[in-house]
């Protein structure tokens, strides 16, 4: 049968004629899902927007040819490029935010393209789109069209960005990234309708992500890469049950590790923190209630919840810096005050915080050494001589080349910059150490790097962990204790094992169930077992075109 | 919507109000005593005292500035202290000479910029682009006397098309009131026109930049369209405020060119009455100048808040 | 093309081609006026010829050196001017942004107010009231310039502010004046200078503006607004001797807007975009 998408030889050059696609080669069948694995800077993106025959910014496509419908593509005129966009070949960007134009309805700019591509009429189209938004569950589908996009939730616009694309009906969806940016439980709705609808169209599709797991329940194929080239292909039992290449392996291996529980069980101990009744907010409105929190020393205990579960809000009242809380905070058994400003700097100095963004919480003026070289100097006040030498020290400790301390942030890599703000947090010799969601902005494998720095850090000095992260697998590799946090309250508490293996609350068995595991099928099982609404068939005979081309 | 509409609406009436103090304040409260500096060399202690009690100096201030605000509110603008006459005598003549070349410039330039400036946006690094980049750089570093003098000397001396002196009277015909001030309109056209041109270009040069143009391009719809449709509804927003804002050059930039062309309006008075320390005259033309930029702003702000298709459909 | 070693397009090199050019001219003034700035050489409104450049003006005296001098006088006075105004708006913008809410509104009420009306009419208005002597030039001027400094400089430091880098520091317990000058300034001299050059455009035209309207430097101190303005009445005539003077304002300032636009362009930096 012959192949819908054929890229031969691709290769994309950056501005600074930086390759970002070397000599990659893709085939894709007619109804076949090919999962794009990679870590970000892969070229995944780069090689979805050049099956559209399109590179982004000031990029070129400098090789290579991309045959669909029988022509190439990138050979072709502008004219009959856009002719050949979203009539054979759709994307579906990662961010529906920034995609959709606010001045305009979600229904015209569904209907915009099968209109304007003269595949249909004004009525015919808005008809179509109709029974696209119905086939997403989309609410109310028959008025969902009139809505702006700042009207609707992330998910909902996700959604009407797929019919988007399907409105042209297309043999080839591009899917860049489609639920990376949604919530836990989100992304779950998305991806159950996004495979639905796949299979009904019969679209043949690209699934770029970096999440294995996800692309385990959709993809048929696996592509994974590395530095714009291909490291490795086959089909999605072989690629995750017998990888023959080792980044392959590892990536493997990280995922399928965030599906285990590795932290070893806690020992008891004396609390270094405790939280009693804690209510924090700001402008007279509470965002966090009623919170309680042991912390032990040489512990680490997770913070888990989505987005607006008020977990960093947590954490900044912690650290003293939200205007209005009451409540009792105690540290190393003696009051913690609840201001900053009320805080002796020997208090300042015991406890630190460590952010998500290593590229803002790094001043992009002041070298790795001066950054790292503050707090020693400022908590100790140790002579200008033995600061270098402290600084190189630390530097060691967070498994930093040495020839690091006189460069700037922005010549570092993510998570070399992640573990600068490690040994800053260091330097002061700290007994708790925040981390908010310290890892959620890095690629899984240098992710865990981090954590096992963290880990092994933890065992040599006896640090303890406040972690915060909406992660489970995050939780389940580092975290003895793991407190679930919802719409601003605690709604459980305690051993890791304990809370997740016998959930207690209604939102943490979906919370548990919404994340994918490493395992083709899960998504069917899940979709069983769960009260989620089974994929229905919602669409008539007329919309299942795949077998006429 | 209606809401911040009002809320602009009420914003630009208070801040006219504090204009008025603070005109007042200008004029009448500053250290040095007014009525020596206005008597000059002829100031003895007789003649001060005199004028001051005439300018009603003695009074407090409070009370000062209220019968002042209520003058001014009926029409009262005081009494000239140059020539004795009402100062509303003669300034209403030449309000109506300064709104027309005012509403000249802005009827040519408003349009014109907006579109080369959209045009230079779509053809970004074309020659057209470049070439109007060019020129609206060299015309709003180019002071207003400079344009003046070399466009009068162009046009009414060297190839006498127009005349040099824009002299208007009350009683001309429409026509030879258009002729007559043609040249000091294009004067002013030079360089408000500059303005709004750089910053229409910069804001739909943002706006085509944004990501959901290019998902109108990966929908292979044609640029034509993608800048209709997509762009210009994005765009109007920050096109209408970088047009009121520069609207604002417009009523500096008339006070020089009336006193390049000798044209009797509100601007060549008010320097006038600067040199003279004519204050009643200063305070009226302040005020008046003041309205309309605060009036333009104003309208502004609410034009903007309906421009923006977030704040128009609210959730 | 490069200068001093850093990348700069065609454009922003003629820009500081044109600023050294006239800038230094001006500062050795002195040294190389071929007259005085108030002698007489010649007749009224002669054209340029061989011992006068540029010309002779209104009364007889050499055009030439009265453009240095008023270089010197029009280029020191906005220098003057744009030093003060920055001084002040910097400093009121950066407390706006760090010393806390209140400050805040109550500093930006103030500048709020201040810019509600055009600077040249409040200007125009001072002036005839105060007189127009040097000091009351430059300290009018000079306040109301700073709140458009001010306006940008709150901007900066507010962005910056909000890093998370700046928190880090408080956490620590470091003292606002360590974060201000460490922290803060670093980060906030790209965007500030593209401001400095700026105002100090929009100064020059200023301060000529006003003398061309007879309200700036008196005579007989040359400064090239006042001299377009001693000169008007000969280009009815044909004669170009006011166009001299406007001449070398523009040129300036084109040279200024050239830099400028290139600072702006090149760090993407903030275009809070406050003119005049």
């Amino acid at each position: 049968m012959n192949p819908v998408l054929r890229i031969c030889a691709l290769r994309v050059e950056a501005p600074n004629a930086q390759v970002l696609v070397d000599n990659v080669d893709i085939t894709l069948a007619q109804g076949e899902v090919l999962g794009l694995i990679g870590e970000s800077g892969a070229g995944k993106s780069t090689i979805g927007l050049a099956a559209l025959g399109y590179a982004r910014g000031r990029c070129r496509i400098t090789g290579g040819e991309v045959w669909l419908a029988g022509e190439n593509i990138l050979g072709a005129t502008p004219k009959r490029q856009r002719a050949l966009r979203a009539t054979k070949v759709a994307y579906v960007a990662q961010s529906a935010a920034a995609a959709f134009n606010p001045a305009l309805t979600i229904g015209e700019q569904v209907c915009e393209g099968p209109v304007r591509h003269g595949l249909m009429g004004r009525d015919e189209a808005r008809t179509w789109a109709r029974e696209l938004f119905a086939s997403l569950d989309l609410p109310d589908p028959d008025t969902f069209g009139r809505r702006y996009p700042h009207q609707v939730s992330g998910g909902q616009l996700q959604r009407a960005m797929v019919a988007m694309a399907m409105s042209c009906k297309p043999e080839i969806l591009v899917l860049d990234e489609p639920t990376t940016a949604l919530d836990v439980t989100t992304q779950i709705e998305v991806l159950v309708v996004l495979r639905r609808i796949v299979r009904e169209f019969g679209a043949a599709a690209l699934y770029i992500t970096h999440d294995l797991a996800v692309v385990a329940q959709v993809a048929d194929r696996i592509m994974v890469l590395r530095g714009g080239r291909m490291v490795e292909e086959g089909s999605t039992d072989a690629v995750l049950n017998a990888p023959r290449d080792d980044y392959t392996r590892r990536l493997v291996a990280e995922r399928s590790a965030a599906d285990t529980l590795r932290a070893s069980p806690a020992h008891a101990a004396e609390p270094l923190l405790s939280i009693e009744g804690l209510n924090a907010g700001y402008h007279g409105k509470a965002i966090v209630r009623n919170i309680a929190l042991q912390l032990a020393r040489g512990e680490t205990l997770a913070l888990v919840g989505e987005s607006g579960s008020g977990k960093s809000t947590v954490a900044r009242a912690i650290v003293g810096l939200i205007e209005q809380q009451s409540g009792t905070l105690r540290f190393d058994g003696k009051p913690l005050p609840h201001r900053l400003t009320e805080r002796s700097r020997e208090l300042k100095r015991r406890i630190q915080l460590v952010y998500q963004s290593p590229d803002v919480a790094l001043n992009p003026m002041h070298s790795v050494g001066e950054i790292i070289g503050r707090p020693v100097e400022f908590y100790f006040g140790i002579h200008k001589d033995k600061i270098r030498e402290r600084v190189l020290e630390l530097l060691c400790l967070t498994e930093l080349p040495e020839t690091l301390i006189d460069q700037k942030p922005a010549e570092l890599s993510g998570g070399q910059k992640q573990r600068v703000c490690i040994a800053r947090a260091l330097a002061a010799q700290p007994d708790l150490m925040i981390c908010d969601e310290v890892t959620s902005a890095l690629d899984p494998l240098v992710a865990d790097g981090i954590l096992s720095l963290l880990e092994s850090l933890q065992k040599r000095i006896g640090l303890s962990y406040l972690f915060i992260t909406h992660d489970l697998g995050t939780v389940r590799r580092i975290a003895q204790r793991v407190a679930v946090m919802l719409r601003g309250e605690i709604i459980a508490q305690g051993a890791t094992a304990d809370v997740f293996n016998a959930p207690s609350h209604a939102y943490i068995k979906r919370l548990l169930s919404s994340v994918p595991e490493l395992r083709i099928g899960w998504l069917d099982e899940n979709l069983l077992q769960s009260e989620r609404p089974a994929e229905s068939n919602t669409l008539t005979g007329e919309l299942k075109y795949a077998a006429q081309q | 919507m209606k809401r911040l509409v009002l809320q602009r609406v009420l914003a630009g009436v208070l801040t006219l109000w504090l204009v008025s103090v603070l005109i007042f304040v200008g004029t009448e409260l500053l250290p040095g005593d007014v009525a020596s500096a206005i008597l000059g060399q002829s100031a003895t202690p007789e003649t001060v005292a005199a004028l001051r009690a005439s300018l009603g100096l003695d009074h407090p201030a409070l009370q000062r500035y209220g019968l002042w605000l209520l003058h001014f509110l009926h029409g009262d603008l005081g009494t000239s202290l140059t020539n004795g006459r009402p100062v509303s005598e003669d300034l209403l003549p030449r309000l109506y000479n300064t709104l027309f070349l005012a509403g000249y410039a802005a009827l040519v330039a408003v349009p014109l910029s907006v579109l080369v400036g959209i045009a230079s946006a779509i053809w970004q690094d074309s020659l057209f682009d470049r070439a109007a980049s060019v020129l609206s750089l060299a015309s709003v570093s180019m002071p207003e006397f400079f344009v003046g003098y070399v466009l009068l000397l162009l046009l009414a001396v060297k190839f006498p098309v127009l005349p040099s002196l824009a002299a208007v009277s009350p009683d001309m015909a429409f026509s030879e009131r258009l002729y007559a001030t043609t040249l000091p309109t294009l004067t002013l056209l030079f360089v408000v026109a500059a303005h709004m041109l750089r910053t229409t270009r910069a804001s739909v040069l943002a706006v085509m930049g944004s990501a959901y143009t290019e998902t109108a391009i990966l929908k292979g719809l044609p640029k034509s369209w993608i800048v209709v449709r997509h762009a210009l509804p994005n765009a109007l927003a920050p096109i209408i405020n970088a047009v009121s804002f520069n609207l604002a050059y417009l009523i500096v930039g008339v006070i020089m060119v009336e006193v390049v062309f000798v044209y009797p309006g509100v601007g060549q008075l008010m320097v006038d009455a600067v040199s003279k320390r004519d204050l009643p005259v200063v305070q009226a033309c302040g005020m008046l100048f003041a309205t309309a930029y605060v009036g333009l702003n104003t309208v502004s702000d609410v034009l903007a808040v309906w421009a923006n298709p977030r704040l128009r459909h609210a959730r | 093309m490069k200068v001093f070693g850093k990348e700069v397009p065609m454009s922003a090199a003629i820009g500081m081609l044109l600023v050294a050019v006239i800038a230094m001219a001006s500062l050795c003034a002195s040294l190389i006026a071929p007259h005085g700035e108030t002698e007489t050489v010649g007749d009224v409104w002669m054209m340029p010829g061989a011992g006068h450049w540029l010309g002779t003006d209104s009364i007889g005296r050499d055009m030439f050196s009265r453009l240095l001098y008023g270089g010197r006088t029009t280029l020191g006075l906005a220098l003057a001017i744009t030093l003060i105004s920055f001084s002040l708006g910097i400093v009121t913008g950066f407390a706006a942004a760090v010393l806390g809410r209140k400050v805040d509104q109550v500093l930006s009420r103030i500048v709020d107010t201040l810019m509600a009306m055009p600077v040249l009419i409040f200007a125009l208005m001072i002036l005839s009231v105060l007189g127009t002597s040097m000091p009351v030039l430059i300290g009018t001027i000079a306040i109301l310039d700073s709140t458009r400094v001010f306006r940008l400089a709150r901007l900066v430091a507010q962005g910056i502010a909000v890093q998370e880098y700046v928190e880090a520091a408080r956490l620590r317990g470091e003292g606002l004046a360590w974060i201000i000058r460490r922290e803060i300034l670093p980060n906030a001299v790209p965007p500030l200078l593209a401001e400095f050059g700026m105002r100090f455009g929009f100064t020059i035209l200023f301060v000529a503006g006003l003398s061309f309207l007879g309200l700036g430097i008196q005579p007989p101190y040359a400064d090239w607004g006042g001299m377009v303005r001693d000169n008007a009445q000969v280009i009815n005539f044909g004669g170009i001797a006011p166009l001299v003077p406007a001449a070398a304002i523009a040129l300036l300032t084109i040279g200024i807007n050239l830099i400028v636009d290139w600072l702006l362009s090149v760090r993407a930096v903030g275009q809070a975009g406050v003119i005049a």
